[in-house]
C-alpha cells in the first residue's frame, strides 16, 4: 500500500482545480478505479453521484433507496470490482440493514461507503452521527477535513478496504460536502475486476456460517487498532507553541481549531476509528490539558476517558451543531479563565465589545425556503387546507412544506416514507374523539417509491381507512429534481421504463375504483375526489399528475396580472403561498354589524408568473386575468 | 498575489438570486490570482426562496470554510432585508453593498410578519460604510434582469484586494467561453455597477 497519500506527489500528470467535497469524493473514486457507484439523493451527499455519472467508463446508478444502493455496491464488490456507495446520514439508517451482516462477510473488491451528516441540520429531519456505524458495524471510520483530503482519503479507503478486507466509511458533513477549496488530483488507475468466486461459508450468512464470521470481524479490528496507532499516515500532529491546551480532533472541526488556535498542537486524526488511542495517549503527555473538539457525540472523548485518559470535551462544547470558531473560542477562553466580556455575546468573543457590529437579525421576520412560483403542490394544499376534519400525515420531500403557512396542511413528518404506516397507525389508534376525523397520507413519488410502497401494502392488507395522496411530480424534486423509476430516464437522462403509478397501486392492492388521478391545478375536481374519498371507508389513492415547475419540460404560460379596480382586498388568493403574489396595500374596514376585516390589495410579480391559473380559481371578482399580448424575453 | 491576509466576502441574499454564482466567479478569480481559497454554502430546505448566503475566503493559507463571526470584510448583499440580516457578521470598518430592490416573502404577504420600513437605513446609522442602490433597476434598464449579478459585483471589484479590471476580464472570459453574444451588456453591466456604488 502506498503509505504516502499526497496525491501531489502522485507521479501521474496533475490537474489543480476547485472542488466541492462531492466532486472530490467522485473523482477519487473514480481514479481509484472504481467500476460501480450507486446513490439516492440527498442532501447534502446529492451531488457526489451527479459528479460519477460524468464519468462514462464507470457505472453509477440511482437506487430507489440507500439500502439497495449499498446492496447494489455490495453485490460489484463481491463481482470482483471497487464499488462505491453514497448517501445522506439518514440514508445509512436505512442500509443498515446490510452493512450490519456485510461487515462479517467482508469484501472482494475494495467497497467504500461515503456518509455526509448534515451538521447543523440544513436540510434533514434530525442531526446523528455516522461515526457511531463504525463502533456498531466493527469498520473503520476516514474523516476528511477538505476537499483534497476527501480525493486522497476516497482512494485510501479502496486500498484499506482491500487490505483489511473491511467495508469503509468515509464520514463526511455538510462543510465538507458543500464547500469548494483547491485540489490536486491525479488519474484514473485501471483495476481489473477479480471475478466472482463461490465461497458459501463467507458468502451465505446462514446463522452456522455468520457465527464463524464473528471472530474474523473482531480480529480485524483489532489490527486495524494496531494500525492506527503505528504506521496509518492518517493521523497526524501539528507542533504548536502554545502547549495549555492540545486539541484532538476530525473533519472540519480541525480547520476550525486551526482558524482558532494557530498556535496550539493539535491531533488530527484522519482514521478516527478504531481510535489511535495509544498515539493520543503521547500526545495528551506534551500539553497541559487535552481538549476533543467531535462533532455532535462524545465518542472520542468517552473512548479516551474509559483509556484513562485526562479530556475535556461536551463539558465545555455543545453536543449539536458545527463548532466553529464562535463556538470554540469563548468556551476555550472560559477553560483558560481569560476574560470574555459579560455583556458580549458569547460568539462575539473575537473582537472587542465596543466596536463590534450588533445583529439586527433578532429584529427582522424569518425567510424560510418557499414552495416555488407555480408549484403543483401548491392548489394541493390550498385544497387540503380547505377540508374540514382532517388528520394528515405527511412525508419528507419539498411538500413537508405544506406544515407551514398559509396551509398548515400536514400534522406528522417523520422519516421518508412513514407517511403510509403512521396514517395507518392513526387510523388503528383513534380515539372516540377522532371518530369524524379523515386520515390523510401526503408523499410524494420518489419518496413512494424509496420506502412508501411497504407501508401502502400494509394498509391495504389490514384494511385501512386512509386516503393517500400521491404527488406525482416526475422529480426528486427538494434536491434539485434528479431522476427515479416514476420518470421513465435513468441518472444519465436515457430513456427507461417508466413507472405506473395506478398500475402499482392497484397491484399493491387498492381498489382500481378508489384510485384517481387528478390534475392539481384543477383545484375543484380535487376537492370533490378528496371530499368524495375520505367518506369511503377503504384505502383510496388520489395521484396527482403534474410536473416539478424546475423540470425543463415545465411549459411556461402568459403571466396574470391583477386589475386594480376588481381586486375587493379579500385575500383568498394569498391562501394559494405563491410567491409571486404581492401586497401592495391593507385596509381595515368595519362591518355594519362592528367587526373588523383586514383587507390586502394585491399584484402579481409578473416576471416571475408562469401563468399556471391557480390563484384565478380563488378570486371572487375575477380581477386576475392574463397580460394581453404577454410575451416572455 | 498582492495581500497575505485572508480576505473575507459574505454573498448574502435569497434562493434563486444567483448567490452561488457570484461567489464562485469571486473565487474563481481569487483562485487564478495564486490565493488559496474556500468557499462555502449555507442554504436552507429546497433552497428555493429561504436564506442563501456564500462566504468566499481567500489568501495565502485558509483554514475555516466559514468566515468566522464579526470577520467579513465585505458584505455583497443581493436585498435589503437580507443584508441587514448579516450586519453582525461583518467587521467593523468594513464595506455593505446593497441591492435595495425589495423581496418580500409570502410569510409577509399573508401578514404575520412586517418588511421592515427601511432595512439600509438601520445599517448606516450603525456608521458602517454603506453603498446601496436598485441594481435590479439597473440590469432591466441594461436589458435584462439576470444582470443582477454582474452589477454587483462590478460594485464589488473597487473594493477587492486585487484591481477591478481582473475581476472584469474574469467575468468576460466565462462570458466569452459560454455565452459570447452576452459579453457586452455584461461589460456594461459591470461597468453600471461599479458606477453605482461609487455614486451611492
Amino acid at each position: 500500500m502506498d503509505q504516502s497519500i499526497s496525491a501531489a506527489s502522485d507521479e501521474a500528470i496533475s490537474n489543480r482545480a476547485f472542488m466541492s467535497g462531492n466532486e472530490a469524493v467522485a473523482r477519487g473514486a473514480y481514479d481509484a478505479g472504481c467500476k460501480v457507484a450507486a446513490a439516492y439523493p440527498g442532501t447534502p451527499s446529492t451531488e457526489i453521484l451527479e459528479y460519477t455519472s460524468q464519468y462514462k467508463d464507470m457505472y453509477s446508478e440511482w437506487s430507489v433507496n440507500e439500502k439497495v444502493s449499498l446492496e447494489v455496491a455490495i453485490g460489484a464488490s463481491l463481482a470482483g470490482s471497487r464499488a462505491f456507495c453514497a448517501m445522506k446520514h439518514v440514508g445509512l439508517n436505512v442500509a443498515s440493514d446490510a452493512l450490519m451482516t456485510q461487515t462479517l462477510v467482508g469484501v472482494k473488491g475494495g467497497l467504500v461507503i461515503a456518509v455526509a451528516d448534515d451538521v447543523g441540520l440544513s436540510s434533514s429531519q434530525n442531526e446523528q452521527d455516522s461515526r457511531f456505524w463504525g463502533r456498531f458495524a466493527h469498520i473503520p471510520v476516514l474523516e476528511p477535513a477538505d476537499s483534497q483530503e476527501t480525493y486522497d482519503m476516497v482512494k485510501y479507503a479502496f486500498d484499506l478496504s482491500e487490505q483489511f478486507n473491511t467495508p469503509v466509511l468515509l464520514r463526511m458533513t455538510t462543510r465538507v460536502c458543500h464547500v469548494k477549496s483547491v485540489i490536486t488530483s491525479g488519474n484514473r488507475v485501471n483495476k481489473e475486476s477479480l471475478g466472482f468466486v463461490k465461497e458459501q461459508t463467507r458468502l451465505v450468512m446462514t446463522p452456522a456460517n455468520a457465527k464463524h464470521r464473528i471472530p474474523f470481524m473482531h480480529q480485524r479490528e483489532a489490527t486495524m487498532r494496531d494500525f492506527s496507532n503505528s504506521e496509518c499516515p492518517l493521523n497526524t500532529i501539528t507542533p504548536g507553541t502554545d502547549t495549555r491546551i492540545g486539541y484532538v480532533t476530525s473533519g472540519p472541526a480541525f480547520l476550525h481549531v486551526s482558524e482558532s488556535f494557530p498556535d496550539a498542537p493539535v491531533f488530527k486524526m484522519g482514521l478516527s476509528f478504531p481510535l489511535p488511542t495509544e498515539k493520543i495517549r503521547e500526545f495528551a503527555a506534551t500539553v497541559d490539558q487535552l481538549v476533543v473538539v467531535e462533532e455532535i457525540e462524545p465518542l472520542v472523548e468517552t473512548e479516551l476517558k474509559a483509556a484513562g485518559i485526562k479530556v475535556i470535551g461536551k463539558d465545555i462544547l455543545p453536543l449539536q451543531g458545527e463548532l466553529a470558531p464562535n463556538i470554540l473560542r469563548p468556551a476555550i477562553a472560559e477553560l483558560l479563565g481569560e476574560p470574555i466580556p459579560q455583556d458580549l455575546p458569547e460568539k462575539r468573543s473575537g473582537i472587542s465589545v465596543e466596536v463590534a457590529l450588533p445583529s439586527l437579525a433578532d429584529d427582522l421576520f424569518p425567510r424560510p425556503p418557499t414552495m416555488c412560483v407555480a408549484c403543483p403542490h401548491l392548489g394541493i394544499y390550498y385544497t387540503l387546507s380547505k377540508v374540514k376534519n382532517t388528520i394528515i400525515s405527511g412525508d419528507i420531500g419539498c411538500y413537508t412544506l405544506g406544515s407551514g403557512h398559509p396551509w398548515n396542511a400536514m400534522d406528522t413528518c417523520i422519516c421518508m416514507g412513514a407517511s403510509m404506516g403512521v396514517a395507518l397507525g392513526l387510523d388503528k389508534g383513534r380515539a372516540p374523539s377522532d371518530d369524524n376525523k379523515s386520515i390523510l397520507a401526503v408523499i410524494g413519488d420518489s419518496t413512494f417509491m424509496h420506502m412508501g410502497m411497504q407501508g401502502l401494502l400494509d394498509i391495504t392488507y389490514n384494511k385501512g381507512n386512509v386516503t393517500i395522496l400521491l404527488l406525482d411530480n416526475r422529480a426528486v424534486g427538494m434536491t434539485g429534481g434528479q431522476e427515479n423509476p416514476g420518470t421513465g430516464h435513468n441518472i444519465h437522462g436515457e430513456e427507461t421504463q417508466r413507472i405506473d403509478f395506478p398500475k402499482l397501486c392497484e397491484a399493491l392492492g387498492v381498489n382500481p375504483e378508489r384510485i384517481h388521478q387528478v390534475n392539481p391545478y384543477e383545484m375543484p375536481t380535487l376537492f370533490k375526489a378528496i371530499r368524495k374519498e375520505v367518506k369511503i371507508n377503504e384505502p383510496s389513492v388520489i395521484i396527482t399528475n403534474q410536473p416539478c415547475v424546475l423540470v425543463d419540460y415545465y411549459k411556461n404560460k402568459p403571466s396574470f396580472e391583477v386589475i386594480d379596480d376588481k381586486c375587493t382586498g379579500c385575500t383568498n388568493c394569498l391562501d394559494v403561498g405563491c410567491p409571486a403574489i404581492m401586497v401592495t396595500r391593507r385596509e381595515t374596514v368595519t362591518k355594519p354589524n362592528g367587526s373588523t376585516k383586514e383587507l390586502a390589495f394585491v399584484r402579481i410579480e409578473s416576471a416571475v408568473c408562469t401563468g399556471c391559473d391557480l390563484c384565478p380559481k380563488t378570486c371572487g371578482p375575477d380581477a386576475i386575468l392574463p397580460i394581453e399580448g404577454f410575451t416572455r424575453d | 498575489m498582492t495581500d497575505l491576509a485572508t480576505t473575507n466576502i459574505l454573498v448574502a441574499g435569497i434562493g434563486g438570486q444567483g448567490v452561488m454564482t457570484a461567489a464562485e466567479i469571486l473565487a474563481q478569480t481569487a483562485l487564478a490570482q495564486g490565493y488559496d481559497v474556500k468557499k462555502t454554502e449555507v442554504a436552507g430546505m429546497a433552497q428555493r426562496g429561504g436564506v442563501v448566503t456564500s462566504h468566499v475566503r481567500f489568501g495565502e493559507k485558509v483554514n475555516s470554510p466559514a468566515i468566522p463571526d464579526g470577520e467579513a470584510d465585505l458584505i455583497i448583499g443581493f436585498e435589503p432585508a437580507e443584508s441587514a440580516r448579516w450586519l453582525e457578521q461583518l467587521k467593523p470598518g468594513g464595506v455593505m453593498l446593497v441591492n435595495q430592490n425589495i423581496q418580500v416573502p409570502p410569510i409577509v404577504n399573508i401578514g404575520l410578519f412586517d418588511y421592515p420600513d427601511d432595512p439600509v437605513a438601520s445599517i448606516v446609522e450603525r456608521g458602517v460604510e454603506v453603498h446601496a442602490f436598485n441594481a435590479t433597476k439597473i440590469a432591466q434598464k441594461i436589458g435584462n434582469i439576470r444582470l443582477v449579478n454582474t452589477v454587483m459585483l462590478g460594485a464589488s471589484s473597487t473594493h477587492l484586494p486585487f484591481s477591478a479590471d481582473i475581476l472584469k476580464e474574469a467575468i468576460m472570459a466565462r462570458f466569452r467561453a459560454r455565452k459570447p453574444k452576452l459579453v457586452g451588456i455584461n461589460e456594461q453591466a459591470f461597468l453600471a455597477g461599479q458606477e453605482a456604488a461609487a455614486a451611492s
